[in-house]
Order: structure tokens, then C-alpha cells, then sequence
């Protein structure tokens, strides 16, 4: 700065810069600007200059190059022949499936854990603080490492399950199968499926299969159903707070409203079950819950689940003890007083640091490679980028990936923040 | 005035960083080397034989014994080497980052690895297939028999490429579990969460001797690939990769001409063959050309043996591991092994 040449303008020394209030922010601001714009692009430099010594160019063609490894949990169709971008998408539908597992077993675990902490029984308060701080205090790594051991340890081999006397049995009426490769229960499948149905050639009858759209329309049939039923529900509250009667049978038609047309689904599509067995090396037919994915998704919803019990408690705690009493007396059951009264006051202190912990269950779901669980950072990050040498690139997306559906979950949380929060005038 | 600060500013501080940035990555990586006084080599997380810490934590194996025969011709001591483990999936970030000089570990030499990963392959220390390793009660005595079996399989490896291609040209399914290192492959083969482990057929034999049976489980005959297994350096600096091919070269050739760690100390002297003392630097500059003392492949040998030394010390048939020298043999023997001539 001391090589500027211009001319002093009326009465103003360089020295204001620094003495002068009037300036002095202005000067500090842009020096803080100039240190960071210096740090990235020397940064950026950084990069190229060393794209340029490796030879390296920076390309994401190699999404559209076929992968040539196999994914053993696929929620899309894929196979070797699969492109790079496609292993991606099946990295991807397998993290999102593991976070949205993980964050609806979490809350529930953490709010009950979260109640019954508070609870006045010795022994259910003090289970709880046990279960609190075994798991919120041990890396969550170990957890998920554990609870694999345990899984693949502890339980029988296919090949257990397989002769006269064998030394493993299916649970549940033959149903399903517990082995160390994961748990086989059965699969719902359709006699009418949309997807169409092959025949078998040799005895004519049809072969029960499962088509996307099958799940679909039983799925939407099914929210559908639980929409109507809110709608009833809160007509119902209108009548009643209009002529102090709810009502007679809404329960049913609640119920009705969900149950029936899901009922008329499944039997016009011809749904069976279509049970595990064990052929070959392996159990075939039914669904394959892998021990990679039943260890993550437990290890993480037990572990948030501690913390979230956490909020949970310190979201009750926050509302005045005065309510607990004014409820009590009035005459309310303690689970009223909880349900009614407690309950949705704390949802405004605890929506808040929930967010972070739905933020924190989705990232931690990359130690999913601990386990050889496929998701994204083990597909994109892992496969793909050893295969094609493409770190930066294979590294870049990831981290939009996590991005992105870190403020989508937390863009969705603020919105139902807004709805529960104090309204305010 | 405020624009002119600004401008003023980007100025000096443009300045300033085009200096910072003028000054290159002039050194080499020999010369790093050198200042640093110990090599960085890259090895397995642990593979019984090929590299692995023994009982005293002392780093020892078939791709070991290459590291520290580079460490003895580069800087005269072998044990001036500083193991780093990797995975199948890190190996080559470190090597490409900086973080090892060198690769040694089991690494197969393929194209893409070569020419698009930019890496340059010094040569082939073990010529390798992969191949299948089945519990013996199984009955099975085929790869073709695994249809729908379920396959422990290191990730980020070629072998899950061939695993993929084996079975979809042989029209069968199988269940891929992917694994990051051989001992997690181990213990999940053992607890018969996979029917079948799939790796490098020198992999699979090391992995059985650790076995507390090993009698119990057996090698499918099928070798479904060639896995030319071999020490890997960066691209770009040539004298470097010249010294780590050159020093697996000298103990190849020493094998053929018959020195070994022995005799190595008096042959350059008394021998009246031209090649060994050009090689043991008794006659000619072949030490200078490299940029090391004339005695770096003397060196090199002293501390490991020969090739055929080193592979019976550590994977030869006199260890539990019990590999044959099969196409490992040298070449006057009827093996792939010939060096280039010293000269």
C-alpha cells in the first residue's frame, strides 16, 4: 500500500485507513476480502499445477464408462454392463435408504428413550440413562463394528439350515431365516402384477412376480387412505367442538379409510407371500436384508437415537413445571399430560437440534464401508474412483451429494419447524 | 479513494503470490529421498509372506524385502524405510498424492493403471492368476460350480473386475461381498458369511497357512486372469523409476548369475565374469548413471538376497505359504523372469 501514488485528496492522510473510524472498517473488511480471495486462488492454483504434474485432466466423462464390478444390494436395475453413473445412482438410493431407515428408528427410540429417562421408576430411568450414555459416549464406528461381529458371529450359516437333523432352523412358521449373511424374510408378490407375469412352460400356472408399479400403487393407495383418514378425523373435531358430540363410528371409518382400499389393492393385484428357501449355496426368493445394512442402520439409529433422547429430555424439561400441575389439575392422565400438554410445547425446543441430528445420522452413514455396505461414498467414492483414477472429480460429487440432501433434509425440517413453532405476532 | 485501495492492494497481493507461485517442485525424488534419509514405501495392511510385522513388529516379506532392497541401493541402509499400509482402495491416492515414493504390494499391472492412473510399472516381482479358495466340505471342485454362491471379494482391486467378468461370461450369478482388507476377508471367510474368497492365487496361499486348518480348505483349480504383480512409481520422474526398476532387475539378475547375499562381498573381486562386476560395481559406471554409489545393487543384495533367496525366505516352498517358483522361475529354468542384461 505504501507504493499508491494518488493524490492526497482534501485533508486525507493515508493514516486514516487505520486511525480513522470512518474508515478503518472499510480497510480491515477489504484486507480480510483480498487474504481470502489470495487463500482460493492459490488454492485453485494449487490444483491445477498439480492436475498438470500428475497429467491429469479434469473430466467427468467417466460417468458415462462402463463400471465392470457388481453391487450386491441394487434398489435399480444394474449390472456389470451398468455405466459408472448408473453404480452412483445405486450408491446413492442405498445411503438415502439407510438415512431414512436410520432417522425414522432414531426419533422413535430417542423419544421413547428421551420420556422414559424422566420417568419416576428407578429402574426405567436408570436403564435408560445406561442405554444414553453407553452410546453416545463410544465412537459409533465401534458400534456399527460390533453389532456386524455379533451378526455374522453369532448366527448359523446357510449351509446349517440344510439336511434331516440340521443344526439351524427358520423362525416364524418356516418363514424366515436368520443367518450370518443377513435375515431372509418373505417378499410380497403379485399373481396380477402390472409388470405383467411369465408362465411356467412346463406346468402352465403363473409365476407371482413384483413390478415397480405394483409398489407404487399399493404405496399411494395406502397414504391415500391415511390422508382420507385425516380428513375424518378432523371433521369429526369440528362437529364435536360445534355440538360437544363427536361423531358415532369415527374410529372405524378412520380405520376403513386406510385398510379397505389397500385390502381391494392387494387382492386385485392376486398378492402372495413368497417365502425364503435355501437352494444352492444360498437362501433364494424372499427379501435379503444384508448384515452390512441391518448393522449400519442399527448402529446409527441406536446411536442418534442416545442423543436424540437427549433433546427429547431437555425439550420436556424446558416446559414450565407449572403446566404438569396445571394439567393434573384439571384432571388429566399422565400420558394425556404428556401427549397433549408437554409434548407439543418441547416440539419447539427440540425441532431445532433434531435437524442437526437427521444432518448427522445421513453423513455418518458414509462408515458404511467399515461393513462393506454399498453406498455412495463405497460406489462413487470408492469403486468407481480406484477404477478411474478420477479422485477429484469422484471426490467433488460426493461432497454435492451430501450437500445437497443435507439442506433439502434441513430445508423439509424448517418448514415443519415453522408449523410447530411459537406463532408470534 | 476506496477503489483505488482496493486496486492498490490486488496489485501488491498479485505480486506477492506470483512469486509464492514461481517456486516449482524442483526436487526430485531421489534427492527427496536422500534429505529425508528414509524411503516411504507403500505395502499392505498385511499379508502374511509378502508383507506383513512380525512377532517384534518389524515389517517382513516377499514385497517388503523389494522396499528395503531399494532403501539399501539408495541410500545403503535397509532398514531406513518407512512402512505405510494401505488398502486396495488408498494405495493409489498415496502414491499419486506423494505420501509413498513407491509402491510395492501386490499390485497388478494393467493399462488403465499405467496410462490413465499415470503410473509407471517397474517391472513384474510376481506373476499371478487369481483363483478361488473354497471350504474343502463344500465338495466343490470347480469355479463353474458357484453359481450362486456368495464371493468375499477385496474392493477396489482388478480381481473384483475378473470376478464380475468370470462369472457373467460363464452365465452365472453370484453375490458380491466387498471387503477393504485381507484380514477382514479372512475372518468373514472363516465365519462362512461367503462360500467362496477370491483373490491373487500367491493371496489365497498365504491366507490359508494363517488358517488354523488349512488342510480344511482348497484352491479351485481355475486361474481366471493374469495378475503381473509389480512395484508401481508416479509418473513424471523418470531417473526415480530407472533406480526401482533397475534394483528388482539386479536381484533377478543376481539369481541368474548366481550371486547371493553369501558370497556377494568377495565375487565383485574375484570373479573374472564382466556382468557381475559391472553389476557389483566393480567395473564400470553403472552406479553413477543412476545417481548412486557404485555399489547400490552390491548393496541391494547384501541385505535381501537374490530373487530366488528372497522368494524362498518368504513365500518358497519351505515355508508354510509353500508357493512353487511355477512361472516365477528364471528363464533359463523355463519361468518369465529375465532381466535385461547390466550393461
Amino acid at each position: 500500500m505504501a507504493t499508491m501514488t494518488d493524490p492526497p485528496v482534501e485533508g486525507f492522510r493515508l493514516s486514516q485507513l487505520i486511525y480513522d473510524t470512518r474508515y478503518r472498517s472499510m480497510t480491515i473488511q477489504v484486507v480480510a476480502f483480498v487474504l481470502i480471495m489470495l487463500g482460493l486462488v492459490w488454492l485453485a492454483n494449487n490444483v491445477v499445477t498439480n492436475l498438470q504434474a500428475l497429467g491429469k485432466d479434469f473430466d467427468f466423462g467417466f460417468l458415462g464408462n462402463r463400471a465392470g464390478y457388481d453391487i450386491n444390494q441394487r434398489l435399480v436395475e444394474y449390472s456389470n454392463d451398468s455405466t459408472h453413473g448408473r453404480a452412483a445412482i445405486v450408491g446413492i438410493l442405498n445411503t438415502l435408504l439407510v438415512a431414512v431407515l436410520g432417522c425414522i428408528t432414531a426419533t422413535v427410540l430417542g423419544v421413547f428413550a428421551g420420556v422414559l429417562r424422566l420417568s419416576k421408576n428407578w429402574i426405567v430411568s436408570r436403564l435408560m440413562s445406561v442405554y444414553v450414555e453407553g452410546f453416545r459416549n463410544i465412537p459409533l464406528l465401534l458400534w456399527i463394528l460390533v453389532i456386524f461381529a455379533v451378526m455374522t458371529e453369532g448366527t448359523p450359516q446357510p449351509r446349517d439350515f440344510r439336511g434331516e437333523d440340521a443344526e439351524a432352523s427358520m423362525i416364524l412358521g418356516d418363514s424366515v431365516a436368520i443367518t450370518n449373511r443377513g435375515i431372509y424374510i418373505p417378499n410380497l408378490v403379485f399373481n396380477r402384477s402390472l409388470g405383467g407375469n411369465e408362465v411356467d412352460a412346463d406346468t402352465g400356472a403363473v409365476i407371482a412376480s413384483q413390478s415397480a408399479g405394483d409398489i407404487i400403487l399399493l404405496l399411494a393407495v395406502i397414504i391415500a387412505g391415511f390422508l382420507a383418514s385425516g380428513f375424518i378425523g378432523r371433521r369429526a373435531t369440528a362437529i364435536q367442538e360445534k355440538t360437544g358430540v363427536r361423531p358415532p363410528g369415527t374410529f372405524w371409518m378412520r380405520l376403513g379409510a386406510v385398510v379397505v382400499p389397500a385390502l381391494i389393492v392387494l387382492v386385485a393385484l392376486g398378492a402372495t407371500l413368497e417365502y425364503p428357501e435355501l437352494r444352492g449355496f444360498n437362501f433364494a426368493d424372499g427379501i435379503h436384508l444384508r448384515n452390512s445394512l441391518i448393522a449400519l442402520w442399527f448402529a446409527l439409529s441406536l446411536y442418534t437415537g442416545a442423543f436424540i433422547a437427549e433433546i427429547v429430555r431437555a425439550g420436556i424439561m424446558a416446559v414450565s413445571k407449572g403446566q404438569t400441575e396445571a394439567a393434573f389439575a384439571l384432571g388429566m392422565r399422565p400420558s394425556w399430560t404428556m401427549n397433549l400438554v408437554i409434548l407439543p410445547q418441547a416440539l419447539r425446543v427440540i425441532i431445532p437440534p433434531l435437524i442437526s441430528q437427521f444432518l448427522n445420522l445421513t453423513k455418518n452413514s458414509s462408515l458404511a464401508i467399515a461393513v462393506g455396505y454399498m453406498d455412495v461414498r463405497s460406489t462413487l467414492g470408492g469403486i468407481t474412483i480406484n477404477q478411474t483414477g478420477r479422485e477429484l472429480e469422484g471426490m467433488l460429487l460426493l461432497g454435492l451429494f451430501y450437500l445437497i440432501t443435507s439442506l433439502i433434509i434441513s430445508g423439509a425440517m424448517n418448514i415443519y419447524n415453522n408449523s410447530v413453532k411459537l406463532q408470534e405476532r | 479513494m476506496k477503489k483505488s485501495v482496493l486496486l492498490g492492494t490486488l496489485a501488491v497481493a498479485g505480486v506477492a503470490s506470483g512469486a509464492a507461485f514461481a517456486d516449482g517442485h524442483g526436487d526430485t525424488t531421489l534427492g527427496q529421498i536422500q534429505e529425508r534419509g528414509s524411503l516411504n514405501c507403500g505395502v499392505t495392511t498385511g499379508l502374511t509372506g509378502f508383507a506383513a510385522p512380525n512377532a517384534e513388529g518389524e515389517w517382513e516379506g516377499f514385497d517388503v524385502g523389494v522396499c528395503r532392497a531399494v532403501a539399501a541401493a539408495v541410500l545403503g541402509d535397509p532398514t531406513a524405510v518407512e512402512f505405510v499400509p494401505t488398502t486396495g482402495q488408498t494405495r493409489f491416492t498415496a502414491l499419486a498424492s506423494g505420501e509413498v515414493d513407491m509402491l510395492a504390494r501386490n499390485t497388478t499391472w494393467t493399462f488403465s493403471r499405467d496410462v490413465d492412473l499415470a503410473f509407471e510399472f517397474t517391472g513384474v516381482n510376481y506373476y499371478d492368476g487369481q483363483g478361488f479358495m473354497v471350504p474343502r466340505e463344500l465338495g466343490v471342485s470347480s469355479a463353474l460350480e458357484l453359481d450362486g454362491a456368495t464371493v468375499c471379494i477385496q474392493t477396489g482391486t482388478t480381481t473384483e473386475l475378473n470376478l464380475a467378468d468370470f462369472f457373467s461370461s460363464n452365465n452365472m450369478s453370484y453375490e458380491p461381498v466387498p471387503i477393504e482388507t485381507n484380514a477382514e476377508a479372512q475372518q468373514q471367510y472363516l465365519a462362512g458369511a461367503c462360500d467362496v474368497y477370491t483373490t491373487d492365487a500367491s493371496g489365497l496361499a498365504a491366507t490359508r497357512a494363517t488358517f488354523e486348518d488349512p488342510s480344511a480348505h482348497v484352491v479351485l483349480p481355475e486361474i481366471v486372469s493374469k495378475e503381473p504383480l509389480g512395484p508401481l512409481v508416479r509418473h513424471g520422474d523418470h531417473e526415480w523409476g530407472d533406480i526401482v526398476r533397475w534394483t528388482l532387475n539386479a536381484l533377478i539378475t543376481a539369481e541368474e548369475l548366481g550371486v547371493t547375499s553369501a558370497n556377494v562381498g568377495e565375487i565383485g573381486g574375484t570373479t573374472e565374469n564382466p556382468e557381475i562386476r559391472r553389476l557389483l560395481g566393480t567395473e564400470g559406471e553403472l552406479g553413477a548413471m543412476l545417481g548412486l554409489e557404485a555399489d547400490w545393487a552390491a548393496n541391494a543384495i547384501a541385505a535381501v538376497g537374490n530373487y530366488g533367496e528372497l522368494f524362498e525366505g518368504n513365500i518358497g516352498e519351505s515355508t508354510p505359504i509353500g508357493l512353487a517358483r511355477g512361472l516365477n522361475a528364471q528363464w533359463t529354468d523355463g519361468g518369465l523372469l529375465y532381466s535385461p542384461p547390466f550393461r
